[in-house]
């Protein structure tokens, strides 16, 4: 069995409204080898994307300690967190979040601008990206030239770019049509076994939960 | 791609709000150049004043004269190179808008003491040769088309009566302080003309100009040659040549103090300009600036890129309120003269100005990029990318 890449310790999460506490992680403990492919799923509310906010450490817990890729995320100061983020998270959103006065490779390119690669190795490497996502002609293409399929795989291309540890998937289907959904889980599933990527990725669908390895159910902050 | 890009793509997001912001900004640095040019003018004697010519007039009041007797005695203290004496005639060409500084002098000795008012030796001697003889700035001929030789009549307020003098003389000032707007005419034709009109002023001065060996004498001679006319009947009060500038121009300080008052207030109006541009723009990008935080962007990269925009902004809105407020000052400058005549002798638009403008510009986008700054690093990354904007 492989070391664990990613590691909850008794975490808790909880939000307040006002003076009103609402817990979202209880006790929750969790360990994903290096190389696993783990949905979680659960519904609405039931915690699944604070999970992935909290191992990019967008997010701190409440209770609890959180290690992946080699520290303790839990325990880092924001800068630290953001350069330790640009070396070891790639992060795919729902709705994309591409910057959409950005053309495709631009987008791709951004985690980039964070690194002290030359200009030329940042295009070899953006290239290389949008290559293995089937995107290698919409290279100067700005977002509202994509449909929402081509959208999100730029959106993988700018997660994988950087060649990170883990890759954090949030709802990556839930804004795509179903042949759409599918090439996507294809993708993640060439990444995962091609590059034997870590992947977490949180969705409410059954059919993009099957894809991966293991499947977390998940819901009022614990596992069931 | 870098930084850079990003900035300027986000600047053409809202191509009509930023080019309203930069022209805002433009109408602020033309308002705050016009005042500090007005202000520059104000102060223009002060800046032309030379360290070593101290001013010495009658202690109660510079409308009350000084005997000219003291003259020679001022001559023989120590320290002192040079004594010359003028007094204010004060006429009117044409009309009260017609005004301009005339000066009743001692020929040879003001000159000698005005190095910085340059005529030839031809024009010195032609001057010093007629009673009705006067000599004029390059400005002031410009002005009203005088030339050497032509007949310039004024009606005496101070000295009442028609007077007429002869140009015998156009002088350039040593550097662009030197006021050319001054009419030099002869102390003895005017005093002649006083013996016959006001015997009881005649034979008097309105100040003493007196050349000291070196400027740091200056405080030294001032004390001796109030001292030698101590407990007189015409007691004086003796000061710098600068520190007598000054004084006329604090009779316009509360002018000037608003004016002052006038700049700061237009940058503060650059500030809220700015911040409100800069505040809009970041709080429609929240979940994007998330996003790049969540990419790995560090604090100090969100800071240059908001910084970036702001800077940008104002450097446009600088670029366009410096290339109209060229035009605008001469067209200013025309205005008021045709208002005031020349009264602002020296208004002039400084290349130091406009640095000043855009210095102040700049310093102020850095402030106002600070407000959003503030926000986005406040705020947590998760909750922007729940942001719906």
């Amino acid at each position: 069995m492989n070391q664990p890449v990613v590691e909850f310790q008794r975490v808790f999460k909880s939000y307040f409204r006002g003076e009103q506490e609402i817990p979202v992680l209880k006790d929750f403990c969790l360990s994903v080898p290096q190389g696993q492919f783990l949905a979680i799923m659960g519904p609405s509310g039931s915690g699944k994307t604070t999970i992935l906010n909290l191992v990019a450490g967008l997010d701190r817990p409440t209770q609890g300690t959180i290690h992946a890729a080699g520290i303790a995320v839990s325990q880092q100061g924001e800068a630290d967190l953001a350069r330790w983020r640009a070396r070891h998270i790639g992060f795919v959103f729902q709705f994309y979040n591409l910057i959409p006065v950005l053309t495709a490779a631009e987008n791709v390119e951004l985690p980039l601008l964070l690194s002290k690669l030359a200009r030329r190795e940042r295009f070899k490497h953006v290239q290389a990206a949008l290559g293995l996502v089937g995107l290698s002609d919409r290279i100067q293409h700005y977002p509202r030239q994509l449909s929402g399929g081509q959208e999100q795989r730029v959106g993988i291309a700018r997660a994988i770019v950087s060649d990170p540890t883990i890759l954090l998937a949030d709802e990556p289907t839930g804004n795509l049509d179903r042949s759409a959904a599918q090439a996507i889980m294809a993708l993640l599933t060439r990444l995962h076994q091609e590059l034997n990527k870590t992947i977490l990725m949180v969705t409410h669908d059954p059919q993009a939960a099957d894809y991966a390895q293991e499947i977390l159910h998940f819901d009022k902050g614990k596992v069931d | 791609m870098t930084l850079g890009t990003l900035i300027v793509r986000n600047l053409r997001r809202h191509t009509f709000r930023v080019t309203l912001t930069a022209f805002g900004i433009a109408t602020v640095i033309l308002a705050f150049n016009l005042i500090v040019t007005t202000v520059r003018a104000w102060y223009a004697g002060v800046e032309a004043s030379v360290p070593n010519r101290l001013i010495s007039r009658h202690a109660a009041s510079l409308s009350i004269h000084l005997p000219l007797a003291y003259r020679d005695r001022i001559a023989t203290l120590d320290g002192v190179t040079g004594v010359t004496y003028a007094n204010w005639f004060g006429g009117v060409y044409r009309d009260a808008k017609g005004f301009f500084p005339q000066f009743a002098v001692e020929p040879a000795s003001f000159l000698d003491l005005h190095a910085e008012l340059s005529v030839t030796e031809e024009e010195r001697q032609a001057f010093l040769s007629d009673r009705r003889g006067c000599v004029i700035g390059h400005r002031l001929a410009a002005l009203y088309g005088w030339k050497v030789g032509d007949v310039i009549a004024l009606k005496g307020t101070i000295y009442p009566g028609d007077w007429e003098f002869v140009v015998r003389g156009v002088y350039r000032g040593a550097d662009a302080a030197t006021d050319e707007t001054w009419m030099l005419l002869r102390w003895d034709y005017m005093n002649e003309r006083r013996q016959q009109i006001d015997p009881d002023r005649a034979g008097t001065v309105g100040w003493y100009v007196i050349r000291i060996a070196d400027p740091s004498l200056a405080g030294s001679v001032s004390r001796s040659v109030d001292a030698e006319f101590a407990n007189s009947t015409a007691e004086t009060r003796t000061e710098t040549e600068q520190a007598f500038q000054a004084g006329f121009v604090a009779m316009s300080g509360a002018i000037i103090g608003a004016l002052k008052l006038l700049a700061i207030v237009l940058n503060g109006v650059t500030l809220l300009v700015l911040a409100n541009t800069l505040v809009m723009a970041v709080r429609e990008r929240t979940k994007e600036l998330a996003v790049l935080r969540t990419l790995g962007f560090r604090p100090r990269h969100l800071t240059a890129l908001v910084t970036g925009e702001a800077l940008l902004i104002a450097g446009l809105g600088s670029a366009l309120g410096i290339a109209i407020t060229i035009p605008a000052t001469y067209i200013f400058g025309a205005l008021v003269a045709a208002k005031l005549g020349n009264f602002f002798q020296h208004l002039t638009l400084y290349s130091s100005t406009l640095l000043l403008s855009a210095s102040v510009t700049l310093c102020i986008a850095v402030c106002a990029a600070a407000f959003p700054i503030m926000t986005i690093l406040r705020d947590k990354i998760a909750e922007g990318l729940r942001h719906a904007g």
